[in-house]
């Protein structure tokens, strides 16, 4: 339909002019609380502005900051990305091995549904919390477990080199079963039966039906579940902010808890934006990447799911 | 036997029959040790929760304690205003699900109900906006409450969930809305309703199922959002629960008060809700999240 057409008649532009009504108020909270914030953003980035001052424009000086000066930087960069790496092949695949499994059991499903799916209802917080004192190096219930079967449990949160593991393993706790699972489990569902019964036929193994019906069946859902991780995975926050403030010495220390630390806790507003446009280029990077590559290998039945 | 008949018919089945016990076995198996896995931290919570300061850190630990200490609950109601902060919490929880779901609707309404130049374009911005990390924005958020004098109360909260509730919510509605014939529309029109009538009295009432999955997810949102809270209010009589578990950390313990078990109750407490709701209405949950992809 075409614009003119829809305006030249009195009803249509009526009817026009309800839905605009009506769609009004995602639109103002659209300019209010994020095209505005976000270019509110980019100029803080340009500026030094601590709270109660005037803004003052210093060019590219934060991201000069950030690249060259800022000790702690590169390495929470770093750490952010050793994060994301793992937890979401980890999350990802975790996710897709449970949702086969629920997939294939025919008695209590709903039981271990129930079972996988309720730790990612609990509040980020209170895992962070629990999971705190099920890694207590001596009391805890995982070093207790190890010990019964013969093996001497790490310092986990409190030492240097387990504390991002112990991230990992808290943060996987709290996604492998949610709702990526429940979405996994649809689309296996939703596989047709014709395609396994035919795939026999030919005298297909089970590995080779995983690889060659399974998964490009679902690699639109997987695609999604990655871009999704990724972004879900560098803005990780709640977890390491409670369990070890960052620490033990910084090794926790990732890109979120910088920028937190630096606006909220040094007030540096401007250089806190400029670190957060960093993160938004390399997340829409990412993304960019991710889509590209996807080409190669997500399979779309019908044109329109990759809406 | 009598049924040894049967055997030269079944007997290309039966072995394909005997593979699959098997591995049926093996499957049950590996479901139950990841079902332990995720279930045996909850475990561990609670029985923490009711141990006493002795029991909390005996080395190699017991399991469970010798006798239930059910005042550890209570503690933490004593050691930390946390009856005011649940209070505050179902306050801030309640006003922003009435928020999202409204204005959700609203949009979604608007979305599926009416032809207006751009509509695809700026539906297609909806989605779009899912991609940002909200991160990106939060200092500009933080100045913008800051000018208006709201830090410290529960507008900044509450009051954004006014404004469309939020990309995902407005996408399931939206997916839902598109369901219900127009011709139902057309009928209440014919019959003298207004555009308001209908949202109201008809689309909201046949919506039923997805308003109740957007409730679900907005109450969990809300619930057991922390950094939102940590930014924005400072005053303790004012927080909501999952930054108030934090409080326990510097709040004074004498000798026989367990603080790791109060720390336990209490994070048992603030997720109770979540995992009751969750009980009550497990429905809701898998159709939600199959129809948006909403990540529970």
């Amino acid at each position: 339909m075409s614009f003119m057409r829809v305006m030249r008649s009195p009803r249509a532009r009526h009817e026009a002019l309800e839905g605009y009504l009506w769609i009004s108020p995602w639109f103002l909270g659209l300019i209010i609380f994020t095209a505005g914030p976000i270019l509110a953003s980019l100029y803080l980035s340009f500026t030094q502005y601590k709270i109660g001052d005037i803004p003052q424009w210093i060019g590219l000086e934060n991201y000069r900051e950030a690249l060259y000066r800022d000790k702690l930087f590169w390495p929470s960069l770093g750490r952010t990305g050793y994060f994301a790496v793992f937890n979401v092949i980890l999350g990802v695949t975790g996710s897709l091995i449970l949702a086969m499994i629920l997939d294939k059991i025919v008695r209590a499903r709903s039981l271990y549904r129930a079972i996988y799916y309720l730790p990612s209802l609990t509040p980020a917080v209170a895992t962070a919390i629990l999971w705190g004192w099920l890694l207590h190096p001596q009391v805890g219930l995982v070093n207790d477990i190890l010990r019964r079967i013969g093996i001497k449990g790490p310092g986990w949160l409190s030492s240097t080199d387990w504390a991002i593991p112990s991230i990992i393993l808290i943060s996987l706790w709290g996604s492998i079963g949610g709702g990526r699972m429940i979405i996994f489990l649809a689309g296996l569902q939703g596989v047709p039966t014709e395609f396994y019964e035919a795939a026999e036929i030919d005298g297909a193994n089970t590995t080779q039906k995983f690889w060659h019906i399974t998964l490009p069946m679902i690699s639109p859902t997987v695609l999604f579940n990655l871009i999704l991780g990724i972004i879900g995975s560098f803005n990780v926050f709640t977890i390491a902010y409670v369990a070890t403030e960052g620490g033990p010495n910084y090794a926790t220390w990732f890109y979120m808890l910088h920028l937190y630390y630096n606006a909220f806790s040094w007030f540096q507003m401007g250089y806190a934006c400029a670190l957060a446009w960093f993160l938004f280029i390399i997340v829409v990077t990412l993304t960019l990447i991710q889509l590209a590559l996807s080409k190669r290998w997500v399979y779309y039945e019908f044109a329109e799911i990759g809406r | 036997m009598s049924t040894q008949l049967a055997k030269p018919v079944r007997s290309i089945p039966i072995p394909v029959k005997r593979n699959k016990t098997g591995a049926q076995l093996l499957l049950y198996a590996v479901a139950t040790v990841g079902a332990v896995a995720f279930g045996l931290p909850f475990f561990w919570t609670v029985a923490s929760s009711l141990k006493s300061q002795s029991e909390i850190y005996t080395f190699p630990p017991v399991w469970l304690p010798a006798t239930p200490r059910w005042q550890n609950y209570a503690l933490v109601f004593e050691l930390a205003p946390f009856g005011r902060f649940i209070f505050n919490t179902v306050i801030v929880t309640a006003l922003s699900m009435v928020g999202q779901v409204l204005s959700a609707a609203a949009v979604a309404f608007g979305f599926t109900r009416f032809r207006f130049p751009g509509r695809d374009a700026l539906f297609f911005i909806v989605l779009s906006t899912m991609m940002i990390p909200w991160q990106v924005t939060i200092v500009p958020t933080f100045l913008l409450f800051r000018y208006l004098g709201w830090i410290n109360s529960y507008k900044p909260l509450i009051v954004p969930n006014y404004f469309g509730g939020g990309a995902f919510f407005i996408f399931l509605l939206r997916q839902f809305f598109m369901t219900i014939p127009r011709d139902f529309d057309e009928a209440a029109r014919i019959d003298g309703a207004g555009s308001f009538r209908i949202f109201w009295n008809l689309i909201i009432p046949l919506s039923q199922p997805a308003i109740a999955t957007v409730m679900i997810f907005s109450f969990l949102g809300n619930w057991n959002q922390f950094m939102e809270p940590l930014i924005f209010l400072n005053d303790p009589s004012k927080f909501t629960v999952a930054i108030g578990l934090r409080y326990f950390n510097a709040s004074p313990f004498t000798g026989d008060q367990p603080r790791e078990a109060v720390l336990m109750a209490a994070s048992i407490i603030t997720a109770s809700p979540c995992l009751a709701l969750f009980f009550m209405a497990q429905q809701y949950f898998v159709k939600g999240i199959v129809m948006t992809g909403i990540k529970g």
